[in-house]
């Protein structure tokens, strides 16, 4: 990869960190009020998101568009199995309603300023190295 | 005049907050800009295990090369620390941010104020992480969202979003999770943590 063609990646990233703060997608409370059915508001920003890239990923199949340096766009089937999905699931679940927040958010925060989520990174990066060591001892 | 009004008013349009309708398409078109533009699939936790491989922790998992598959992922991610400074800070809400009456009541029976910021601070600080809940929170949190997200393969961009518009019957039974877990933690390790602190 090219530097000019990686810019792309950063861009999208600033976009979607943008959105994200606008949406009140990293606000704790938000995800209190989800997890509580006290606002419609997450449920209303997943839905119309989920569809809008259902809607998109239709298109892009129905259209065989390619990406701009003319590759064929492919969406890969995930590895069959129920046991890593319902256990990471409940545990990545866990997680997210005790920092209020996922990856995205996570490095959202970060840059606006709220230290302590390099703490959280952090331990999502241990958290992550340890899912390594024990990856052939899991369920999946 | 009229030209500093349409500024001032586009101004205050992008200090938002937005409301669900425009901000969830808006995330929604992330997937189209990256398959299309990059020829990638969205999901993001796949940054902290390209990290790990960059950092050559020792097992099989991480024995790749890092910052040629994972440079994509890692810009992105960069990206979005920009945009929470550009969101955040620049183009900041200067008002406190929403939460409902519902929310605030529930919160306040916990002993958590509503502070005005994203999070409240009394947990998510330097002194927050000395008391039992911001630890838990902070650290067993963020190592539960990192652990999580590889076991399931993927995390809220991943399955909730991407898996989820692909139909992909593994991120319905993810998403099912998640929110299982998010409702056992909401409804009953919060209360347990902030009522033992």
């Amino acid at each position: 990869m090219t530097i000019p063609a990686d810019a792309r990646f950063l861009a999208i990233g600033v976009y979607f960190g943008f959105v994200l703060m606008k949406g009140e997608v990293v606000s704790w409370y938000r995800i209190q009020e989800m997890f509580r059915f006290h606002a419609f508001h997450m449920y209303g920003v997943i839905g119309t998101a989920v569809l809008v890239a259902a809607l998109s990923v239709w298109i892009v199949r129905r259209l065989e568009i390619r990406s701009v340096d003319g590759r064929p766009i492919v969406t890969e089937a995930m590895p069959d199995g129920w046991r890593r999905y319902a256990g990471g699931g409940v545990l990545f679940g866990v997680g997210w309603a005790l920092t209020g927040a996922c990856p995205g958010p996570i490095a959202a925060l970060i840059g606006a300023g709220l230290w302590p989520f390099t703490i959280v990174f952090a331990a999502a990066w241990l958290g992550t190295l340890t899912y390594g060591l024990l990856q052939t001892r899991l369920p999946h | 005049m009229l030209v500093n009004l349409l500024a001032m008013d586009l101004l205050d349009l992008l200090r938002g907050p937005w409301p669900w309708y425009v901000a969830g398409p808006a995330i929604g078109l992330v997937v189209p800009m990256l398959l299309v533009f990059g020829g990638r699939r969205f999901g993001l936790s796949s940054s902290y295990r390209h990290l790990c491989a960059i950092a050559n922790v020792p097992a099989s998992y991480f024995r790749y090369d890092g910052l040629r598959e994972g440079a994509w992922n890692l810009l992105v991610v960069a990206g979005i620390a920009i945009g929470g400074l550009l969101g955040g800070v620049v183009l900041g809400d200067p008002n406190p941010v929403r939460v409902s009456e519902a929310t605030r009541r529930a919160l306040q029976a916990l002993g958590v104020t509503v502070d005005g910021g994203f999070v409240p601070t009394a947990i998510f600080s330097w002194e927050g992480l000395r008391t039992p809940a911001g630890f838990v929170a902070t650290v067993v949190g963020g190592f539960l969202v990192g652990f999580g997200a590889r076991w399931a393969k993927g995390c809220t961009s991943g399955h909730a979003i991407m898996g989820l518009a692909e139909l992909q019957p593994a991120s319905a039974i993810a998403v099912a999770g998640f929110f299982a877990g998010g409702l056992a933690a909401t409804h009953l390790l919060w209360p347990l943590l902030l009522g033992g602190s």
